[in-house]
């Protein structure tokens, strides 16, 4: 039993199921991110977190303590909201005291507390100030100064950058990374951007169409993805997916990869014979860009690292990286090559695929392959 | 801030038509001021003929200014005048009318301010149905529910009395208030109601600290309507009061009808005055709030 538990919650309005059973265990001091696209219900979860929604069926335990009927105030929650949420008429440190005061902490000690806070996220200048008289990362700083003095169990965010520009952002995220190092509070926090998503998190849980598609750290979402939803979500640019065919070669298995000029590139599995019993079989093969680049630029620790040629369709240079387009398999295909690899479009040029990080997918049911 | 703003466009307005020519200019200024005149031209009637005495006025000067300035039918008015049987003046109907739009405003605006705030923050099921017939409510002549409705006072114990006609207000304007607020709170975040209830706020308290603080414009709105409607308002007040509970608007159609013998048109003159003073205090206090008030709504929603 963790420390926040949903269990087989589901959510459905009137006859609309918008989140299907889940089972997420968190951890105390775990920062878990919940991520998918507009519409999954992400929010929707985190509202029933929060007691904002009921829960349908099933249920949501905090520190064991059962909280479907518990009143949002009672949860020792707090939330930081999309919007900020900021009282327009109160001053910022009215609005820090407002939780305090509606939960009876004397004046003193709401006070001290406020003042801390304040110190903490550098906001004791703007104290006096109305939200109105703040700048958009100002609000964001109130917002989440208003959610730290409660001292809560679980914090709750619900895309708390999505309204900041982009530099704002990022240092933005780089804070709310430090804080909870810092603090070590639990965090449950909403977005749709799979960076912040890798960034932040020691756990993700990847939603689409009101299911968990899957749940992890970065780093099993990012290289063992469980399905080509969570492939093609997780990561920028994202995977490749293209058709391929499983066949043995001297007695390996290996992936037929139709190439643009009619010609068949052969790749061999680095999973040893694992993908022999798919023998036949078509696949979807999902390939990193990291994974596919000029030969000088390859992976030096990988053991399998295999050339084939083909046509470069688009180059685009992004400063550190160039990104290549090809095609594989009849799909578009981008490769990462080094800034300073000398590579135009209609060049036939040898990529570098390290076949380590390839994982396979059943076009069918779009779930992973084990191999 | 809304009235810098429109000080400032009109300043630029008028820097614009001196840059088209000056002559457009005075054309504009003479219309509004021809404009102004007409609209005038009554009040100025009633103040003038309301300072004269009755012979100034019987002698065929109703446009001239008094020649003997007198106060007399304005005093008359207020508390010597014959009302109906009674030569009371109308200082007890006025205050009739007082007691009765004072808590008929003040509740109306209260219970609209809570309906609008349940209709859109704690919605329930079927709340559209009762906002429908709320609003349905609004729109029901008055004509009809006079017989029903004089029953109902009857039933209550409150018939002719100055309670029972601020019941009548009351369920008249209900509607409208709710009307207005729902409207002006379904603009207002919800998320702040959501962050204040994870705060630990209730409902009360929610509605108190964080709805009714940023109430302001639509709370003058909805006074300033309520008030003109219901001190304006005949026909409930002819129907439903008894001599000792009328309003302003009923007893100066008393004194007007009362009089025997020759008509003190400038007794009538200052107490119709009287009975259009207070709705006229009301704009000119919260006037400027009501255009803003209104602005905000139309430009959100
Ligand atoms: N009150 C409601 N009644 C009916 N359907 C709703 C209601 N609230 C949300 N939904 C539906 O539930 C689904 C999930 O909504 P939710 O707000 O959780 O999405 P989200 O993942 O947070 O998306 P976004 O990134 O756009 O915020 C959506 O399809 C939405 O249309
Ligand atoms: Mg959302």
């Amino acid at each position: 039993m963790g420390f926040l538990d949903i269990k087989k919650a589901t959510k459905t309005y009137g006859t609309v199921r918008v989140l299907h059973e889940t089972d997420i265990s968190v951890e105390e001091g775990e920062f878990l991110v919940l991520v998918g696209p507009s519409g999954c219900g992400k929010s929707t979860l985190l509202n029933m977190i929060a007691g904002l929604e009921d829960v349908t069926s099933g249920e949501i335990a905090i520190r064991g303590r059962r909280m479907n009927d518990v009143r949002p105030a009672e949860r020792n929650i707090a939330m930081v909201f999309q919007s900020y949420a900021l009282y327009p008429n109160m001053n910022v440190a009215q609005n820090m005291a407002f939780g305090l005061e509606m939960h009876g902490v004397p004046k003193a000690e709401r006070d001290k507390a406020v003042s801390e806070v304040a110190e903490l996220l550098q906001i004791t200048q703007l104290l006096n100030r109305k939200p109105g008289q703040l700048s958009g990362g100002q609000r964001q700083r109130v917002a989440m100064g208003r959610a730290l003095v409660r001292q809560p169990d679980v914090f709750l965010f619900d895309e708390p950058l999505s309204n900041l520009d982009a530099k704002l952002r990022v240092d933005m995220r780089t804070e709310i990374k430090k804080l909870h190092q810092k603090l070590k509070t639990t965090i449950v926090y909403v977005t749709h951007d799979q960076i912040e998503a890798l960034t932040l998190s020691t756990r993700i849980a990847v939603m689409f169409g009101g299911y968990v598609q899957q749940l992890g750290t970065p780093k099993e979402i990012y290289d063992n993805p469980a399905n080509m939803f969570v492939a093609g979500f997780m990561g920028s640019p994202s995977m490749n997916l293209f058709p391929a065919k499983v066949g043995m070669e001297n007695g390996e298995a290996v992936a037929r990869i139709s190439l643009h000029d009619g010609e068949t590139a052969t790749l061999p599995f680095a999973s040893g014979n694992a993908m022999a019993v798919h023998d036949g079989r078509e696949i979807v093969l999902g390939i990193r860009p990291e994974a596919i680049t000029d030969e000088d630029g390859a992976d030096r620790n990988s053991k399998a690292i295999h050339k084939l040629e083909s046509a470069v369709e688009v180059t685009e240079p992004a400063g550190s990286d160039t990104f290549v387009v090809t095609q594989l398999g009849g799909k578009e295909v981008t490769a990462r090559f080094r800034a300073d690899v000398e590579v135009k479009p209609g060049d036939r040029f040898p990529f570098a695929v390290n076949m380590e990080k390839a994982v396979a997918f059943d076009p069918e049911t779009e779930m992973r392959i084990s191999g | 801030m809304a009235t810098a703003a429109a000080t400032t466009n009109a300043g630029a307005g008028a820097t614009q038509v001196i840059r088209t020519g000056a002559g457009s200019r005075y054309v504009i200024y003479t219309l509004l001021i021809l404009f102004c005149l007409y609209y005038l031209l009554p009040l100025y009637v009633m103040v003038v003929n309301s300072l004269k005495p009755l012979s100034e006025i019987q002698a065929g000067g109703m446009m001239a200014l008094p020649d003997a300035l007198t106060f007399a039918p304005w005093a008359s008015a207020w508390s010597s005048a014959q009302v109906g049987v009674e030569a009371t003046g109308l200082r007890p109907y006025f205050l009739n009318s007082i007691l009765m739009v004072v808590p008929a405003v003040a509740i109306s605006t209260v219970l609209g301010a809570l309906n609008g705030y349940v209709l859109t923050k704690w919605r329930f099921r079927g709340d559209t149905i009762v906002f429908g017939l709320l609003l349905f409510g609004c729109f029901i002549p008055f004509q009809m529910v006079l017989i029903p409705m004089a029953r109902m006072l009857g039933l209550m114990g409150i018939a002719g009395t100055v309670p029972g006609l601020i019941f009548v207000h009351l369920v008249y304007g209900i509607g409208f208030s709710t009307l207005y607020f729902r409207n002006y709170y379904q603009q207002f975040p919800t998320e702040l109601v959501r962050a204040a209830m994870i705060d630990g706020a209730g409902f009360f308290t929610i509605f108190r600290r964080i709805m009714l603080p940023s109430s302001g414009p639509i709370a003058v709105v909805c006074v300033i309507w309520q008030f003109t409607n219901i001190w304006n308002d005949f026909l409930f007040g002819a129907s439903f009061s008894d001599f000792d509970s009328q309003p302003m608007t009923v007893a100066l159609n008393n004194l007007v009808q009362s009089s025997t013998g020759v008509k003190e048109y400038n007794v009538h003159f200052a107490g119709a005055i009287m009975a259009a003073l207070p709705t006229l205090l009301v704009y000119i206090v919260a006037g400027r709030f009501f255009v803003r008030g209104l602005m905000a709504g139309s430009v959100k929603g």
